[in-house]
């Protein structure tokens, strides 16, 4: 048994699998002590072998564990969970808490090239968590809220602070608020978009990582790119990377 | 780094003590944190490890000592300003404080805030006094790279004894005029503060001397070639930098002693990383001292830097001065053809660093060139989206970076940098 485990700004996520096939998967919120998640997660399970991924990815190592530990960068995990669950995927896009990637796969889905956002919190999880908050709406029905929106303004600021202060202007002048977290929503995917397109977008894509949960960022990603047959997304997109991260421990075992 | 004996000549200097204390403490930690903790370096590194403990201590006094003979100092920011003229003049010829955020606050009333880290970082080092070197320049020389430095030289001309070349955006025959009359004008700048006739005699002698130095650094560059990597990139660039600071002919016999040391080393197989690691290229704008933290990264990330496309690299010692000439006007007509041969963004077209970038690629072995651009840094910015196509038609990765000197984003720059080499595999 393979183990992978992904410890992202704001959830860990572990999967133990063989050969492609899952046989447990659990996640937990990172918190503020991410290596007393870790511990959870990974207790009475004994992999062959272990890698983990995200930003927590050498913190694993300081564990004392009875088997091999390895990491990998999300961008690798993300490349390898996506190609094993689509393997006619071109291009992965990975929108975390915290990070967004872009990543241009080969047909054996290495990493040709990818983009990431760098330092600011534009177009991420965090973005749509924070801009949430001006409507008191909870993370996981912010996606359900921004479709009962039709009428979007045009939200122009990438900076999640600024966006904040446009929606509190947009709302000051009466425009309903499920329009202008529709209008959000939208700044989101227009982020993604261009970083999709500066890395050389091919389909089929794989939507990865938490942000794919969100159902109005997958309609609106549909409208702009078109239908399921050239966007896939994982049953559980948040799992994409430790999956990624548990095949490779497969593969650093039987190197 | 700190040294008591040094505090009364910092006093004389008229520096910050304790902000200079500060200053020494952060970069002695740093210097600790990210060079003496190298594991396998070379015994001749030493010696530098040496110079950059005293690079405000010793190397100070060694300057103070020669202006209290009348020697005068000349700082300066760029690779364009001519050594050969400095030395031939009598004059000692050092690289300015602009490789850590200092006095930003300050250098931010006086230049705009979307200003490249090196910019403010003189500036800043300047306002704060806590640059010794900066202190003890009896002229400082700017140049018009770009429109940051060119427009904030005339803010840091207020500060400082100030003389600016022009140096030119096109290579053209007009050009090379232009840039002679400026090679012309700062050698008349110099025979005035110092006194000294720029002879024939005294010019080949300094051009031979910086040729030397530029030919030492040619033989470690080259040695660089080898896998397993004989010296980290880390202490190359250390190397790179000591260089504008350190006296030129200790300077250059060292690390001869140092390349002496290296051919053993691969004469033996030896390394400093395991043959086989994911070399790389860096490549972009200058790294002042203690600018470290990106080749910390890259070294850090399962990789070795076998080169730098620089500055503080190849740019400063790729070309040698012929020194055929034996008149005035055939040393300076030298002078200018070898310092119009760099390549810097400056230029408008610039593609021979599109070819010099490739062939470093391809003599150094470099699996991947890692591209540097200091935020807001234009030239720089705009030739990574240039390298980065030329490269890609070549099969040549390359990962594309943009920061400044904080360390607000090493873990997303440690992300992307593992990604990358992960990538190379």
């Amino acid at each position: 048994m393979f183990g992978g485990i992904d410890i992202g700004s704001r959830s860990t996520e572990f999967v133990l699998q063989e050969g492609g096939f899952v046989v447990h998967r659990a996640q937990l919120p990172t918190t503020f002590s991410p290596l007393e998640q870790c511990k959870r997660l990974l207790e009475g399970h004994s992999p062959e072998y272990l890698v983990a991924t995200g930003y927590g990815r050498e913190l694993v190592k300081t564990l004392d564990l009875p088997y091999s530990v390895g990491a990998i960068t999300e961008i690798k995990a993300h490349a390898l969970g996506a190609h094993a669950l689509f393997p006619e995927a071109q291009t992965v896009l990975d929108i975390g808490g915290q990070d967004t990637k872009a990543i241009l796969l080969n047909s054996k889905g290495g990493v040709v090239r990818f983009e990431m956002n760098d330092r600011c919190a534009a177009g991420t999880g965090k973005f749509l968590e924070h801009t949430a908050n001006v409507f008191q709406v909870d993370i996981e029905n912010f996606g359900p809220y921004a479709l009962l929106g039709n009428q979007p303004p045009l939200i122009n600021s990438m900076c999640t602070v600024f966006a904040e202060t446009e929606a509190t202007s947009l709302m000051a002048q009466g425009v309903r608020p499920e329009d202008i977290a529709l209008a959000l929503h939208k700044s989101v995917v227009r982020r993604t978009g261009s970083m999709l397109k500066r890395v050389g977008l091919a389909f089929p894509l794989v939507f990865s990582g938490g942000v794919a949960n969100n159902a109005c960022i997958r309609k609106l990603l549909h409208e702009e790119f078109g239908g399921a047959e050239s966007i896939c997304i994982a049953e559980e997109p948040d799992m994409c990377g430790a999956f990624g991260a548990s095949l490779w421990a497969e593969v650093c075992f039987n190197a | 780094m700190s040294d008591a004996a040094h505090t009364e000549m910092w006093e004389k200097l008229n520096l910050d003590i304790s902000a200079h204390e500060g200053l020494l403490e952060v970069l002695g930690k740093f210097y600790g944190d990210i060079y003496l903790s190298q594991e396998n370096r070379l015994n001749g590194m030493e010696y530098l490890d040496f110079v950059l403990s005293e690079v405000h201590g010793l190397r100070i006094k060694e300057i103070q000592d020669a202006k209290a003979t009348g020697k005068k100092v000349i700082g300066t920011f760029c690779v364009f300003v001519p050594e050969e003229l400095t030395l031939a003049a009598n004059a000692i010829h050092v690289g300015l404080c602009s490789g850590a955020d200092a006095g930003t606050d300050e250098a931010e009333k006086l230049v705009p805030r979307n200003t490249c880290a090196l910019i403010k970082s003189f500036i800043g080092f300047k306002l704060a006094r806590i640059c010794p070197f900066t202190e003890s320049c009896d002229l400082v020389v700017g140049e018009t790279t770009c429109d940051g430095k060119k427009k904030a030289y005339e803010a840091f001309g207020k500060l400082v004894p100030m003389h600016v070349m022009e140096v030119p955006q096109t290579k053209t025959t007009d050009a090379k005029q232009l840039f002679k009359a400026e090679v012309l004008r700062y050698k008349e700048a110099l025979e005035e503060l110092t006194g000294v006739k720029i002879t024939v005699e005294n010019l080949r002698k300094s051009i031979s001397v910086v040729n030397e130095k530029r030919k030492a650094l040619q033989r470690l560059s080259r040695l660089r070639a080898a896998d397993p990597a004989p010296i980290s990139g880390r202490d190359a660039l250390l190397i790179n930098q000591v260089s504008f600071y350190d006296e030129p002919e200790r300077f250059t016999q060292s690390i001869n002693t140092l390349c002496d040391q290296i051919e053993e080393r691969i004469a033996q197989g030896g390394g400093v990383v395991p043959a086989g690691t994911k070399r790389l290229l860096l490549s972009g704008c200058p790294m002042a001292v203690p600018n470290w933290k990106l080749p910390y990264v890259m070294e850090s990330s399962n990789a070795v830097i076998v080169g730098e496309e620089s500055c503080i690299g190849s740019r400063n010692v790729r070309d040698l001065v012929d020194d055929s000439a034996d008149t005035i006007e055939g040393m300076l007509d030298a002078l200018v053809d070898r310092y119009m041969k760099i390549d810097c963004a400056c230029f408008t077209p610039n593609d021979e660093r599109m070819v010099n970038v490739q062939n470093m690629v391809k003599d150094l072995n470099a699996d991947g060139v890692v591209h540097y651009a200091l935020s807001f840094c234009q030239p720089y910015a705009h030739e990574a989206i240039k390298l980065q196509d030329v490269l890609s038609q070549k099969g040549i990765p390359m990962l594309s970076v943009e920061t400044g000197y904080s360390m607000e984003d090493v873990e997303q720059l440690k992300t992307r940098v593992e990604a990358f080499v992960e990538m190379l595999d």
